[in-house]
């Protein structure tokens, strides 16, 4: 039985329906004064979907909200935080080109007199609500100069700003956080909830579940499985209920990974000779080859997109040279890229990747069919074949191949996003991130699937801030800091000389 | 409310066509039983007349400007020069067929007035230039927007001020009579329902096969939705727009001949006046969302120049004097803003939704 002395939220049978989906079914969630409460469950499971409908994003089919004992039917997100509950959702819905203190407060400005902003206290408060989650920034310049985690600790910030919380959900907010940030971050987590906050907080990171979590609740399919004291719960039942089914070991993608390091070809692909583009990247030399991964570690902020970039002619590089296929390269630009075999799943998904209101099928052939041209249409059931063989391939959880991408969960998208690239067949594939907001089994089918490509004869540069991710699928590694190549890692790997050269120190 | 009848309800509103084909109803059923005889169709010497061929005659032009303009709002942009490229064309089309009215010496004048069929240029060049020359300013609009990365409104802008300009330079600033009987006929003809229909048929069967058959529509989508993703994707966004702009020029220039060959003048002053207006309402009543871009729907922005004529032709058989309509026109802007408001929208769909509900909970 709820206890409402001790409950600040009840939500009890929530069930709610989008077109041919059923997002939620019956689900009874709660959530306890001063305690930091996960949920999980796999891309599309009902996570977000929950969290919309108690903050009046989304209105539930059926079910009840109760808030300290009072039942509530909250209209929209602002009425909602009226109600004491305030939101980070999933994508970052801040405006980019006000500048970061104007996000953060806008609505409550300090003013003079009542009337005109007083922009010093403005930016004051902005500077004092960011450091105390250890950000120091300049809070008058605007949001979108700022990299995507700090645009999420500022959504973060605003969201405590609000006043009278009595919780606060965080969907995903570590997904594209440093680990310091993340740490960061918790400390923040565990200060508010000793003031008596509750926090639901979404992730697929285990490691981050167990380290700030009392409670957990896990979803499936859109049903609950059920929710567990944290500490009783061991790691591989929690993937067991997550999943439904256990996952299998990882540890033998690395034997698979030594075996097929055989099948590496001598000669080059690709051959960067110095390649840098000035105030981005400093020149480097790289060279890569058919049935190969390289991993690109480093911070965020290293410079490993802006290699990504350069490799796949979003940006031109203003020094050096590129060479691949033994001519050099001097068409730089993605559809030149395309078209010689090369291919990139961007980092962000949001800006780069998705095109909302396209369907899943669109989505998936735009590369391909870019590569095509105009005129040679790819016909209409080919699209669908094609979609299809990656929908089931990748697990992309939604009705059909005609549902609008938007309304896919958001690991979902990504899932259709690295589908438009597999599709595209490319000899050369970049992948900036392709697992951020990935759930647990299916980030070792894609990291399985890198393994593959390359043993097909692809050659595949991956890049995650996910050491671990990185040391699995890659065959060498290439470390950058501060916007520069600094070493590469080939044969077996060294994690703590890694883990050195990414941070800098000399030991 | 049954289950059934929900269903199809929403996924009625959720097409594309639902408000424009609705409005078209509307207006037709309200002249039904307003205004006698509206519904009336004679055939006179193998023509059908009636108020309702009247629609589909004047509305043509329109329904081919929309077909253009669809395209270059869905990639996010707007041309408001297409009435200034009409200018264009129809003053270049007047000149090779009687250039020596202007005062130009290239032929003998007494051959006009010996024989008023007579034209200058051959006749099919009559035709082809000026939508040649409609083809390039499209183009230079394009340049601008795409390579220059000039605000769509702005960039048009520049030729739609300057269009006329350059049209009353052609002609002198002098209207010119047309009297050639074939120019005239593509505005006024008739084989059974009027000749101009037939190429609004043409040109929207074209479009469509052109963007729907090819690639071009899912990349002018695509583009009009999320540039930074099409580029990533190895789209070529600027050729795109270039295309989009292109292409409407086109529809303009045709527009220019037919307008006209109806009015068997061209008075650059005045020609294709206030059309770029009426274009883009009827791409937005159509569905493409104007500003935003993304999906566009060339069906619903034939309906929608259907749903401006039956208005216009209806005030006129009312009795609303001429000198009324632009109000009308405008009052048309307004319920078009507000039923496209996401209010309504959601409104609409809620209609259905409701009745959804209700089945649930039973
Ligand atoms: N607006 C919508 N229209 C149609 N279907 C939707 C809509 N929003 C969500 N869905 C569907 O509801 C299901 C649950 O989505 P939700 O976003 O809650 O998943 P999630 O658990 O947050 O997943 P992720 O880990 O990928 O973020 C998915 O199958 C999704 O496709
Ligand atoms: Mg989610």
């Amino acid at each position: 039985m709820p206890d409402s002395d001790r409950d600040i939220v009840v939500m009890t049978g929530i069930d709610k329906s989008f077109p041919g989906v059923h997002a939620l079914q019956n689900v009874d969630f709660s959530l306890a004064r001063g305690e930091i409460h996960a949920l999980v469950g796999e891309n599309g499971a009902g996570k977000s979907t929950l969290i919309k409908v108690l903050t009046g994003a989304d209105r539930a089919d059926k079910g009840t909200i109760a808030i300290d004992g009072r039942t509530v039917s909250p209209r929209s997100p602002l009425h909602a935080q009226e109600l004491g509950i305030s939101t980070v959702y999933q994508e970052v819905n801040l405006c980019p080109n006000l500048t970061v203190a104007e996000n953060l407060l806008i609505g409550r400005q300090p003013t003079r007199l009542g009337f005109s902003i007083n922009w010093n206290a403005l930016n004051a408060r902005a500077r004092e609500y960011l450091k105390q989650l250890g950000v120091e920034i300049d809070v008058t310049q605007p949001l979108g100069s700022y990299s995507v985690a700090i645009q999420q600790m500022a959504a973060i910030a605003r969201a405590l700003v609000i006043s009278n919380a009595k919780a606060l959900i965080l969907d995903e907010p570590t997904s594209s956080l440093t680990a310091l940030e993340t740490k960061q971050l918790f400390s923040v987590m565990r200060k508010l909830k000793a003031d008596g906050i509750a926090i639901v907080f979404i992730t697929h990171f285990l490691d981050q579940v167990y380290e700030v979590s009392d409670r957990v609740t896990v979803l499936r399919n859109g049903s609950l499985v059920g929710t567990y004291q944290t500490a009783a719960l061991s790691r591989l039942e929690l993937i067991r209920l997550m999943l439904g089914r256990t996952i299998t070991d990882l540890d033998d993608m690395t034997a698979h990974k030594m075996e097929s390091s055989h099948n590496i070809a001598v000669e080059s692909l690709l051959e960067a000779d110095d390649l840098g583009l000035s105030n981005s990247l400093e020149g480097f030399d790289l060279s890569l080859h058919a049935g190969e991964v390289v991993g690109l570690a480093g911070l965020l902020g290293s410079g490993r997109t802006e290699m990504a970039n350069l490799l796949f002619g979003v940006d031109k590089p203003d020094g050096g040279t590129m060479i691949m296929d033994h001519k050099p390269v001097k068409d730089f630009s993605p559809a030149a890229s395309i078209a010689r075999g090369v291919a990139l799943c961007p980092e962000d998904r949001k800006v780069e990747g998705i095109v909302a209101d396209l369907s899943i099928r669109e989505n998936i052939i735009l590369a391909l069919q870019a590569g095509q041209g105009w005129f040679r249409r790819i016909a209409t059931k080919e699209q669908y074949e094609i979609a299809d063989k990656y929908i089931k391939l990748l697990n992309i959880s939604t009705p059909s191949a005609d549902q609008k991408i938007k309304n896919l969960s958001g690991g979902n998208q990504q899932k259709v996003i690295l589908a438009r690239w597999l599709a595209a067949n490319p000899r050369l594939l970049i992948l900036d991130e392709p697992t951020r907001g990935i759930d647990v089994g299916t980030k070792a089918d894609i990291q399985k699937l890198v393994l593959s490509l390359a043993e097909q004869g692809k050659s595949c540069v991956f890049i995650s801030s996910e050491l671990d991710e990185v040391l699995r699928t890659s065959h060498r590694i290439v470390v950058m800091r501060d916007r520069a190549k600094v070493t590469e890692f080939s044969g077996q790997v060294d994690e703590k000389g890694i883990m050195q050269a990414i941070a800098g120190s000399v030991s | 409310m049954n289950g059934s009848f929900s269903r199809t309800w929403s996924k009625l509103t959720e097409s594309m066509l639902f408000l424009p084909t609705a409005a078209l109803l509307l207006i037709l059923i309200a002249d039904f039983f307003l205004i006698p005889g509206f519904f009336n169709i004679e055939i006179k010497q193998g023509h059908l007349y009636g108020s309702l061929i009247d629609i589909l005659l004047h509305g043509s032009p329109t329904m081919i400007l929309a077909m253009g303009m669809t395209l270059v709002i869905a990639t996010g942009g707007v041309d408001l020069s297409v009435g200034a490229i009409i200018a264009i064309s129809s003053s270049v089309a007047a000149i090779m067929i009687n250039p020596t009215i202007v005062g130009m010496n290239l032929t003998d004048p007494r051959l006009f007035i010996n024989n008023p069929q007579y034209t200058w240029a051959p006749l099919w060049l009559v035709f082809v230039v000026p939508l040649v020359i409609a083809t390039l300013c499209g183009l230079w609009n394009g340049m601008l927007v795409s390579y220059w990365r000039i605000q769509p409104m702005v960039a048009t802008l520049v030729l739609m001020i300057a269009g006329r300009g350059i049209a009353q330079l052609i002609t002198n600033a002098i209207q010119i009579i047309i009297f050639n009987d074939t120019f005239a006929f593509i505005g006024n003809g008739y084989y059974l329902f009027p000749f101009s229909l037939y190429v609004a048929a043409v040109v929207f069967v074209g479009a469509w096969l052109l963007t729907r058959r090819t690639s071009i529509g899912l990349f002018v989508e695509s583009v009009g939705i999320n540039y930074r993703s099409s580029f990533y994707s190895g789209i070529n966004e600027r050729r795109v727009k270039l295309f989009a702009y292109a292409f409407c020029g086109f529809c303009a220039g045709i527009a220019g001949l037919i307008i006209a060959s109806n009015i068997r003048t061209s008075d650059a002053n005045q020609i294709g006046m206030y059309t770029e207006l009426d274009a883009i309402l009827a791409v937005v009543i159509g569905g493409t969302l104007l500003g935003a871009g993304g999906r566009f729907s060339l069906m619903g922005s034939a309906i929608g120049a259907l749903v401006l004529q039956a208005t216009l032709t209806s005030m006129l058989s009312f009795g609303v004097p001429a000198s009324a309509i632009t109000a009308v026109k405008a009052l048309v802007v307004v319920v078009v803003i507000l039923l496209y408001a996401e209010q309504t929208q959601t409104f609409l769909r809620g209609v259905g939704k409701v009745s959804l509900r209700q089945e649930a909970t039973r």
